[in-house]
């Protein structure tokens, strides 16, 4: 039984491939006098797995190139030759003979060796159950007595136990090299290789150092592709019972299934089956989970009294909160929602401010990060959001990343894009640092931080000048082309390598790549935005898309890839201080009317305070309550010892959290809400899919869902329209009031999300934007003319270095979550001040050695790594901890248009200690 | 400059020198040569002519084959032929500046041959001398009597001549001329050229590659190095001609980095290449534009295999992959490629200079053609020879190697290398052909010969082999990592006296399953030796297993040292030496082994053997 099962699981992926290519290229050949169809330029092993027909195999794996090694799938072929059935393409009329004495003879003999070679303690091995070898063996009949004579050795490698979540147990390994052929060929990281010769060849690191002394990123692809004990989880348990629902930590929106025993998740994996991550994850989907049932989680609602918490029971603090907030005038209370939260969390949190609390003063997250994208591609395209599909990445001819570092924030897009690359995509890659992905790229142009308009802008010029620009598409689809072309006449080469530092052949080869190599797509996130040119910079790339036709089309568009996991729920479901939900806009006045008729209110239509103006104004006193969902502004937003003040500043603050994080510190209340894994609900990720997200244990403690928080609140304070049953129910009433969603329901999401605009039940959703026309108001992709404007902050003599700042591949955001996993902060603990060996010697501080970081704002002291992918003058730091917080540091200085603070570029001067 | 100029002039200058009024001294300074002190005798001559204010020409040469007597001089005077010295010595090379070269005596006593018209008294032509005569040196034809360093000297051998022959032909015609010649690749496998090169030509495809495989792995062989050192452009004209037959247009020559000599001589060669133009945009103004780029490869043994070849060039781990597809359809960067080992490089330039007609007169029916071997082991005279295809095992052997060494008695030959097999007495009749090998359990390989006396043990010298194989195996397939260490361990099982009934038979099974299942030919062919050793010496394996005992007296464990009493004499020269003392004695007294010290390092053996012989290996059981 268990052999048929792991043979169902070779099966799988197979499967599908063959039911979509049916009708096409069909093949026939005989597999041992057996008649079977086959596609033409599959394998034979591929073609009698699919069948149903097992060949025995091992260094077969199904995403991988064939490798050939373990000789375990020898068949016979016409000619009489022994070939390897995972290598040998079909071919119609074939006969292949899949076993007789001579083939035995050779797949014995390997499965003997090996097993000779092997540590076998099967019932103890981490691996029972689930090891190919085991299937083999028994498929083969292998016993005792066949291995009798041979010489047993097996080497004595000691167990590698340095990786926090899993172990390398090579006296297990078979050399199958399916570890290595993963993180080289699927994730282009390239951690692990063959090493030594003979008997002594095994799979080692760079300088055969221990796994977490390498260029490994943790991300458990290989464990899970490993056929046998030599990759193995730390914690092997089995699940009782799995819940499939969506990883939390970024806008990638992967799909995985939460092991559960008991009331406690112990593990997660990837769902294979959606068009997202394809069962891939990275290390924080995999094993970031423990921070849910967590000892440190909040179980009960706090009240502060005489600066000390109390435990309190739910209808006291409820009560409590809606005594204080119902003395509150509405233009006095402001709410911050959560982009950690569900959509229906955060459509409470709205309809809460709108309705009960009577003020548009509702904002999220994305004000602090995507809040350029979604004003300025709303300006030039009429909508803020990627305008492709994660799955179109892979099939681009020419992809830009600028200001993003995928692999560290993204990693299943940085998947995707390593993909794309294998499939003959160019790449170039436009970041201050060498980041990991410039590994694969054609061009890596590493402009200084905050110059990115003078970069595109001069790059624009070259593909103007050179006449790739896409006359058609502009002259049909877009307006306002020749002001545009007028604005690029300043940006001659000379200007802009002054301004980028940028060297010019490098600027015209990637302009000349991009403009000539289609479709193309552009990938960006918070390096565009976070500066206070932000919308400046996302017009640009919009400007870019338009001027070489590549929008609406499959492959193409601009692509900001969000942050949090659900950042673009949190703005769909209007918490931002413009818009009523799925983007209607305060000043239309037929949305009032729909939203008054909906909500049965008179609400106020007046644009509410963006998050930056609601600190401000609390500073002043102006705002005199905040109820804050899921989010820990204190350390995540620039300028910490303002935002301090701010909320010291308060009469009363409402932190709702998991966690008692920095922020909830500060709170006066403080209510225990749900992680993702106890509530039902939807996230809506980069792409704009509705996914579901399924409560797979009771909530912990006493904390329930937020969406319930809110909608208890806003009972106690009388309130009508928040007597919600299930959050399924909320998400009917956020289709019945917001057109965009109007068809998405939980049955229709149920096996895959739907991506919005999704108008009615017929409708299948838009993977692609703006194929037809855009939706500006003329229904033209707008040109916008643009004028460099320098970074608020320049280096000086006195703070001659630029700070920017980005995240790690182990955490997320202020680590509240994912600090909580002991794992993660083994692996990346602390924020670490990166820069270049140059700036370091000129400081005259080494590798690992504490220095003072000083800003005008305030000073931190990290700890530095020098590498080389600094540039000369610009440091990095990562934001993830309270401890040495990195925004102490950065600049609050904002975008114009859309309030979004410069957190990537301030002047800074490092001191040694 | 044409190319007939440029042969005139390269002929007029080769001959001003060595028939000019100045002598010149000829000094082998290949790799055997330098080892053998070509350096230090240079010195001498120059150091003695500058003393005796002589002017003499002092030229490196190559290697003429006769290893075992470096260092080898050459000296050319007006009027005399060259005279070849074999051993010499500072001492000597004073002396022939003072005898020869001042005086006009050739010393005849320390002369190993002469070469050119005229005769010198009691001097043997050296082509004339027994081991010289069976051999015809085609492709070693300059080795030894050109300046490797100097183009000119090539041309004025007729080099390039090839090059500008085929130039003046079609592709297709070049190709038809080697289709003639009847070449084999000279690699070991033997496949025609031409094929190889028609399987290319027919792919198609605008990007292409033609590689060298300069990576010789073979222990024990040494032509490719031999060859590289002392004639490169031998080699580089006929990738040259190739690459035109072929229509390649970027060539390499993957040459280990072992051979720091055969890589300084050809970037050397093809500097000068390109300085004539016999390499890069229009070759000899015919148009045709190719370029060789030489990589250097880390000494892996798998390398010379042509896939891990391809993937060592491309910067990848150097493991084969399997084939088809072949290299011709999709080889380096996934574009077809053509892959030919040195000598076959050689052999090309070789029949378009002198003609396919000149190269079938020598060779068998289905191997034309004349082949180089390095000749080793206990033969008395070992160095680089060639001979027609088709030459018996046994002329080579006892002709051309004189024999074995202190007249012993000839055991096996392995031929082939490591995927190569042991062959007996019987066989020596056995004509070195591509097909006759094979039948024979052997095969040609790339040319090493190792020829075994009575003193070794089969059992060993499978052992040694695998044990060279499983060392070099990449480790990718499993019955070649693991099948050869399982038959490795049983062989040091079977020669250590832990041997088992049913290890020949176990042994027989893993090699049928190791030979059947491999992915490459280094795994494919890895049971040779033993499958040869069984076959033909399978009472030695008996023996071992059986009785534990050492036929050869060889594997240590099975064997004791022990002291003849009636040989001793008690001159304590073994008692000093010995590193462990296990040895007792007084003066004059019969000296005797303690057998529970003695590790078997053979060190009193080797000081007693020729003065008592008192010291002798006995069966242990």
């Amino acid at each position: 039984m268990i052999v048929f099962i792991n043979y169902l699981k070779n099966l799988g992926p197979i499967k599908i491939i063959n039911l979509i290519n049916m009708n096409e290229n069909q093949i026939t050949l005989k597999i041992d006098g057996l008649k079977v169809n086959a596609e033409e330029g599959s394998t034979i092993l591929e073609t009698a797995l699919s069948n149903n027909i097992y060949i025995p195999n091992l260094c077969y794996y199904p995403d991988l190139k064939p490798w050939g090694s373990c000789r375990l799938c020898m068949v016979e072929n016409d000619d009489g030759r022994l070939v390897t059935a995972c290598e040998t393409l079909v071919q119609d009329g074939m006969n292949i003979i899949t076993e007789n004495d001579r083939i035995n003879r050779v797949r014995k003999l390997s499965a003997e060796l090996l097993i000779a070679n092997h540590e076998v303690d099967c019932l103890t091995c981490r691996k029972n159950d689930d090891c190919k070898l085991q299937e083999v063996s028994s498929y083969l009949g292998i016993n005792r007595e066949d291995l009798g004579s041979l010489r047993r050795q097996i080497n004595n490698i000691s167990m590698d136990d340095s990786n926090p979540f899993f172990d390398r147990d090579l006296k297990k390994c078979i050399l199958c090299g399916v570890c290595v052929r993963t993180c080289n060929e699927l994730l282009g990281v390239k951690a692990i290789d063959f090493g030594f010769r003979g008997y002594d060849t095994k799979i080692t690191t760079f300088g055969d150092r221990s796994i977490v002394n390498s260029n490994c990123v943790s991300c458990g692809e290989c464990v899970v592709a490993c056929p046998v004990g030599a990759l193995v989880p730390k914690e092997p348990v089995k699940p009782a019972r799995e819940v499939k629902t969506v990883c939390p930590f970024c806008g990638v929106g992967c799909n995985i299934y939460l092991g559960i025993r008991g009331n406690q998740v112990i593990n997660a994996r990837g769902d294979a089956e959606n068009s997202i991550n394809k069962g891939n994850l990275c290390v924080k989907g995999r094993y970031g989970f423990k921070f849910i049932n967590h000892p440190n989680r909040l179980t009960k609602p706090l009240i502060k009294r005489n600066n000390i918490f109390e435990e309190v029971e739910w209808d006291e603090a409820l009560d409590y909160v809606a005594h204080k907030l119902s003395k509150i005038k509405s233009e006095k209370f402001a709410a911050i929602s959560s982009a950690r939260c569900t959509n229906e969390d955060n459509y409470a949190v709205q309809k809460f401010t709108r309705v009960v609390m009577g003020t548009n003063n509702v904002d999220n997250c994305a004000r602090s990060c995507h809040a350029p994208s979604v004003a300025g591609l709303a300006k030039i395209f009429g909508s803020g959001a990627m305008s492709n599909s994660i799955d179109e990445i892979k099939d681009s001819a020419c992809l830009f990343v600028i200001g993003t570092n995928p692999t560290a924030s993204y990693p299943v897009i940085g998947l995707r894009i390593v993909e794309a690359v294998k499939n003959g995509a160019k790449l170039i890659v436009a970041d201050p640092r060498n980041i990991d992905i410039c590994k694969h790229a054609d061009i890596v142009l590493n402009q200084i931080p905050g110059t990115d308009v003078a970069l595109l802008m001069g790059m624009m010029k070259i593909i103007v000048d050179d006449e790739l620009i896409d006359e058609k598409f502009i002259e049909e689809r877009c307006e306002n082309y020749n002001e545009f072309k007028e604005s690029l006449k300043e940006y001659d080469l000379r200007t802009v390598k002054a301004i980028t530092g940028v060297n010019k052949e490098l600027i015209v080869k990637a302009a000349r790549m991009y403009g000539s190599t289609k479709p193309a797509s552009i990938l960006y996130s918070l390096g565009i935005t976070e500066h206070t040119h932000g919308t400046e910079n996302v017009f640009a790339l919009g400007n870019l898309a338009l001027l070489t036709g590549n929008m609406g089309k499959p492959s193409t568009g601009v692509n900001p890839i969000r942050g949090q996991n659900n950042v673009q729920g949190a703005c769909d479901m209007g918490c931002l201080p413009d818009v009523f939900p799925g983007y209607q806009k305060l000043e239309d006045p037929e949305a009032i009317h729909r939203f008054e008729e909906a909500y049965k209110v008179k609400l106020n239509n007046s644009n509410g305070l963006m998050f930056p103006e609601m600190l401000e104004v609390a500073r002043i006193g102006n705002i005199k309550a905040m109820y804050i969902v899921g989010e820990n502004p204190v350390t995540s937003e620039p300028n910490t010892e303002n935002i301090k003040k701010s909320l010291k500043n308060l009469d009363f603050l409402i932190v709702q959290d998991i966690f008692m994080s920095e922020t909830a510190m500060m709170a006066d209340v403080v209510l225990p809400g749900c992680s993702f894994a106890e509530k039902d609900g939807t996230f809506t990720n980069s792409e704009r899919r509705v996914q579901r997200v399924r409560k797979a244990i009771e909530p912990v403690g006493e904390s329930r869902p937020d969406w319930l928080i809110t909608c208890q609140i806003a009972q106690k304070m009388g309130a009508e329209g928040f007597e919600f049953n299930d959050a399924s129910e909320i998400y009917n009433e956020i289709a019945e009031v917001a057109p965009i969603f109007g068809g998405i329901n939980y049955n229709r999401i149920n096996e895959e999300g739907i991506q919005w605009p999704c108008i009615d039940e017929k409708d299948k959703g838009t993977p692609i934007l703006h194929t037809q026309t855009f939706k500006t108001e003329s229904g033209k992709g707008r040109f916008i003319p643009l004028k460099y404007r320098p970074s608020a902050e320049l280096p000086d003599k006195e703070y001659p270095l630029i700070l920017t700042t980005g995240r790690s591949i182990y955490h997320y955001q202020t680590s509240t979550m994912t600090g909580a996993v002991e794992g993660l902060k083994t692996l990346y603990g602390e924020d670490y001040i990166d820069m270049c060996q140059e700036d370091a010697s000129s400081i005259g501080v080494k590798d690992n050695e504490k220095v003072k970081v000083i800003s005008r704002r305030g000073e931190i002291e990290p700890k530095v790594r020098i590498t080389e992918s600094c540039l000369t003058g610009v440091v990095f730091m990562t934001f993830h901890f309270s401890e040495s917080a990195t925004n102490i540091l950065t600049n609050s200085a904002l975008d114009p248009i859309s309030k979004t603070p410069e957190f990537k570029v301030c002047a800074v001067r490092v001191e040694k200690i | 400059m044409n190319f007939n100029e440029l042969f005139k002039e390269s002929v007029e200058e080769y001959d001003s020198l060595i028939s000019g009024v100045i002598p010149v001294i000829l000094v082998g300074s290949a790799t055997c040569g330098k080892s053998a002190g070509a350096q230090e005798i240079s010195a001498a001559f120059k150091a003695e002519l500058e003393e005796q204010n002589v002017m003499a020409e002092v030229i490196e040469v190559g290697c003429i084959g006769l290893c075992y007597l470096e260092p080898i001089v050459t000296i050319i005077k007006e009027g005399m032929p060259a005279i070849f010295y074999g051993d010499v010595t500072s001492k000597q090379a004073k002396q022939l500046v003072n005898d020869y070269i001042i005086d006009n005596n050739p010393m005849i006593e320390s002369a190993l041959g002469t070469f050119g018209d005229k005769q010198v008294e009691g001097i043997p032509n050296l082509f004339d001398i027994p081991v010289m005569k069976p051999q015809i040196r085609r492709i070693l034809r300059n080795c030894g009597f050109i300046d490797p360093d100097n183009i000119k000297h090539y041309i004025a051998m007729d080099g390039y001549k090839g090059l500008n022959n085929a130039l003046d032909l079609k592709p297709g015609e070049v190709m038809e001329k080697i289709k003639l010649s009847g070449l084999r690749g000279r690699g070991g496998a033997g496949f025609p050229t031409w094929m190889k090169w028609q399987f290319f030509v027919d792919s198609k495809e605008d990007e292409n590659y033609l590689i060298c495989n300069a990576d010789e792995g073979d222990p024990g062989a040494f032509m490719n190095r031999s060859l590289l050192e002392s004639d490169p452009h031998s080699v580089l004209e006929g990738i040259v001609i190739a690459a035109y037959a072929i229509g390649a247009k970027e060539g390499y020559i993957y040459c280990r980095a072992e051979y720091p000599l055969a890589l300084e001589r050809l970037k050397h060669a093809i500097s000068e290449m390109k300085k004539l133009g016999f390499l890069g945009e229009n070759i000899l103004g015919s148009g045709f534009n190719f370029d060789i780029k030489i990589k250097e490869g880390a000494g892996a043994f798998v390398c010379g295999e042509e896939t891990a070849l391809i993937a060592s060039i491309e910067g990848k781990r150097g493991m084969p992959r399997t084939r088809p597809p072949f290299p011709t359809t999709s080889g380096l960067w996934g574009k077809p490629t053509v892959i030919n080992n040195v000598e076959t490089m050689a052999s090309v330039s070789l029949i378009m200079q002198a003609g396919h007609d000149a190269f079938v007169e020598h060779g068998t029916q289905d191997s034309k053609g004349t082949k180089t071997f390095s000749l080793v082991g206990n033969v008395k005279n070992t160095g680089l020879i060639e001979v027609p295809l088709g030459t018996t095992l046994k002329q080579v052997i006892n002709e051309i190697g004189g024999g074995i060494i202190n007249d012993g008695m000839f055991k096996a030959v392995q031929i082939g290398g490591p995927s190569g097999g042991c062959i007996p007495e019987s066989y020596l009749d056995t004509k070195i052909d591509y097909d006759s090998l094979t039948m024979a359990g052997a095969i040609m390989g790339s040319g090493g010969l190792v020829v075994m006396d009575q003193n070794s043990c089969m059992v060993d010298v499978a052992h040694y082999f695998l044990e060279f194989i499983q060392n070099e195996s990449c480790g990718k397939c499993v019955p070649c990592r693991l099948g050869t260490k399982q038959m490795l361990d049983i062989l040091t099982d079977i020669t250590t006296g832990k041997g088992k009934a049913g290890d020949i038979e176990l042994l027989l099974e893993l090699a049928g399953g190791v030979k059947d299942g491999s992915l490459c030919g280094l795994g494919q062919t890895s049971p040779n030796p033993i499958l040869t050793t069984i076959k033909y010496f399978k009472d030695e394996y008996n023996a071992h297993i059986n009785e534990k005992r050492c036929p050869a007296l060889l594997c240590n464990e099975l064997i004791n040292y022990q002291v003849i009493d009636e040989k001793c004499k008690g001159c304590m020269l073994c008692f000093r030496s010995c590193p462990v003392g296990a040895i007792s004695g007084s003066k004059k007294e019969v000296h005797s082994i303690n057998i529970d010290k003695c590790i078997k390092c053979g060190t009193c053996i080797e000081l007693c053997s020729g003065m008592y012989n008192a010291i002798e290996r006995v069966h242990k059981y």
